[in-house]
């Protein structure tokens, strides 16, 4: 990490600036982060009144626990469903809006704002609408025959926040990915078309491979999304169920510390997801070295 | 001849199917909140007979002077006004914050030479990796420990770490020439001096791209107020409509001012995101990459 080649010669100012980030990264960031560590080493009542080195033994409890096993799958299933369908849908968006011409931009304009709506916002838009009693979208199924309750079949609770969370997500995917069509050179395009390569074939052959540092990005983008920001949407929703068809791994960490009150179990718990977040943020920063190069 | 459509083939077909499936995806991103915004428009008794179609009704009007305290308070239902508030204030805090605090720290990073900087450095990359969902109880410890529940600092302080807007900053610092920082020396310019009267006004382009997107994330924010905000006064409008919800769902038929507190949550930030839609495309595409 380089300084400018002209720099001030002050000696204590740099540490007096610096201050106030790394007194918020000590106290709020690093001292948790620590506690948890170290916490997940510990089997503690639930009183807190005393407190037993158990060394990995939350950790093996974890790798033993058909919840926690269960928590992994949901996890997965539903970042990969939300992942997906957001991606496919912001792709498919934004190679149409290259397709508008003039009116780009405004449908960008009318694309783009469900970003800025906070995620346990739009759950509950969803949930409104795909409601047992109230729900439009509700009716609608029923009338095609299939009987719609988020609240008692697991199933169709995963498919809601899905679909809340994908929802919130495609604008984002859109942004980039429009971005990403835009800085494909024109002439490679054009003389695909001249020897005669039809739109499908241009895509398949030029523009998605061309587009593929965009998709690794995007996809280590969603799929970080998905596990950590979309702990809203659950807790507005379906907290979780029913049974245990939408706990995620966030979810289940909250649950269990803050409600089940097991500190030992949630800080193994965090730490698993401690771990899952540095393998996302290497990937995401190795892309970004990647693209300088190109 | 058309901007970019150069010697591509102009293919009517599939320009159209290009506008049919964006009008499509309009229509998709808008229809919660349009049903939404109806339902907010409807009496309560209405949910009960499931009359509320797709038109809106006769009492928007009255529904949102209710929520926002005029007229008859609606039972069960807390006043949106202070809700909005608190929002209001933590969005605003978490992003001056940030940048304030990210300025500091990347101007120490590019601009001085001093032992330790690198490591300064990686301390503050680590926070990318330290969201608060993973840090949840510890950091709820902390803050209880602090006496900050229930206090806007207990909300802010401990979401304004940034790498990001750090190293937003350093890229942007490194880009600007040295000859200016010579000039300023040669005039007797200290540092501060510097960053006040140069740093700061090149930066601005990029400190308000980040205030957009810093603001709609401190407004969305939802885990971390749950847990700090205990008592209903400092609650903010966007953890608040899970209980009202839930409210609607099992006692008073409130469906209407449910959808009116969520129309009222996703306004502010969907206003902003408009009305700064050049920076906001800017500042993402830029901080993200």
């Amino acid at each position: 990490m380089q300084a400018k080649r002209v720099t001030f010669p002050n000696k204590v100012l740099p540490y007096l600036l610096l201050a106030p980030q790394l007194a918020v990264t000590a106290v709020f960031f690093l001292w948790p982060a620590g506690e948890a560590l170290l916490g997940a080493l510990y089997a503690e009542d639930a009183f807190g009144l005393s407190r037993q080195f158990v060394g990995l033994e939350n950790f093996a409890a974890l790798a033993r626990d058909p919840a926690y096993l269960e928590a992994v799958g949901v996890t997965f299933l539903f970042s990969g469903a939300v992942a997906g369908l957001s991606l496919a849908l912001g792709l498919l968006l934004a190679l149409a809006a290259e397709k508008a011409g003039r009116l780009a931009g405004l449908y960008r304009t009318l694309l783009i704002w469900p970003y800025a709506v906070a995620p346990a916002v739009a759950a509950i838009l969803f949930w409104f609408m795909f409601d047992p009693n109230v729900g439009v979208a509700a009716r609608a199924l029923r009338g095609l025959g299939v009987t719609w309750n988020h609240f008692l079949d697991g199933r169709q609770a995963l498919l809601l926040v899905v679909l809340a969370a994908a929802w919130k997500q495609v604008s984002y995917n859109l942004l980039f990915f429009y971005a990403g069509l835009r800085a494909i050179p024109r002439p490679l395009i054009e003389a695909a078309a001249l020897d005669g390569a039809g739109p499908v074939r241009r895509f398949t052959a030029i523009v998605f491979p061309l587009l593929a540092p965009t998709t690794v990005f995007l996809v280590v983008v969603n799929v970080t999304y998905a596990f950590f920001d979309t702990f809203g949407i659950i807790h507005a929703t379906t907290g979780g169920g029913p049974g245990r068809a939408t706990t995620t791994l966030v979810y289940k960490v909250f649950k269990d510390g803050f409600e089940g009150l097991d500190l030992g179990s949630s800080s193994a718990q965090s730490v698993v997801l401690l771990a899952i977040v540095a393998a996302l943020t290497v990937l995401q920063f190795r892309h970004i070295e990647r693209k300088v190069q190109y | 001849m058309a901007r970019r459509d150069g010697m591509v083939e102009r293919d009517g077909a599939l320009t159209l199917a290009a506008h049919g499936v964006l009008i499509l995806g309009v229509a998709v991103m808008v229809l919660p909140v349009y049903l939404a915004f109806v339902a907010s428009t409807h009496p309560g008794a209405d949910f009960l007979g499931g009359r509320i179609g797709v038109l809106p009704g006769p009492d928007g009007p009255a529904n949102y002077a209710a929520l926002v305290g005029l007229g008859a308070p609606p039972p069960g239902v807390p006043p949106i006004g202070p809700m909005l508030w608190n929002s209001f204030v933590m969005a605003l805090g978490i992003a001056v914050g940030k940048i304030a605090i990210s300025l500091l720290s990347a101007f120490a990073v590019s601009y001085f030479r001093f032992p330790f900087r690198v490591t300064a450095f990686w301390l503050i990359f680590i926070t990318l990796m330290l969201p608060v969902e993973v840090r949840i109880l510890p950091t709820y410890k902390v803050v209880a420990d602090l006496a900050l529940l229930n206090t806007p600092g207990g909300l802010i302080l401990p979401l304004i770490a940034s790498a990001t807007a750090t190293f937003l900053f350093r890229q942007v610092f490194m880009t600007i020439p040295d000859e200016m920082t010579e000039a300023a020396r040669m005039d007797g310019a200290g540092p501060m001096r510097f960053f006040w009267h140069i740093l700061l006004p090149l930066s601005r382009t990029n400190i308000a791209a980040l205030f957009v997107i810093l603001f709609i994330y401190g407004w969305n924010q939802y885990l971390w107020p749950l847990m700090v905000t205990t008592e209903a006064s400092h609650a903010t409008i966007v953890t608040s409509i899970q209980r009202l919800a839930a409210t609607a769902n099992q006692e008073a038929p409130v469906w209407h001012l449910v959808m009116g507190t969520a129309i009222l949550a996703l306004l502010p930030p969907v206003a902003v995101i408009l009305a700064m839609q050049r920076l906001f495309v800017d500042g993402l595409t830029e901080t993200e990459k």
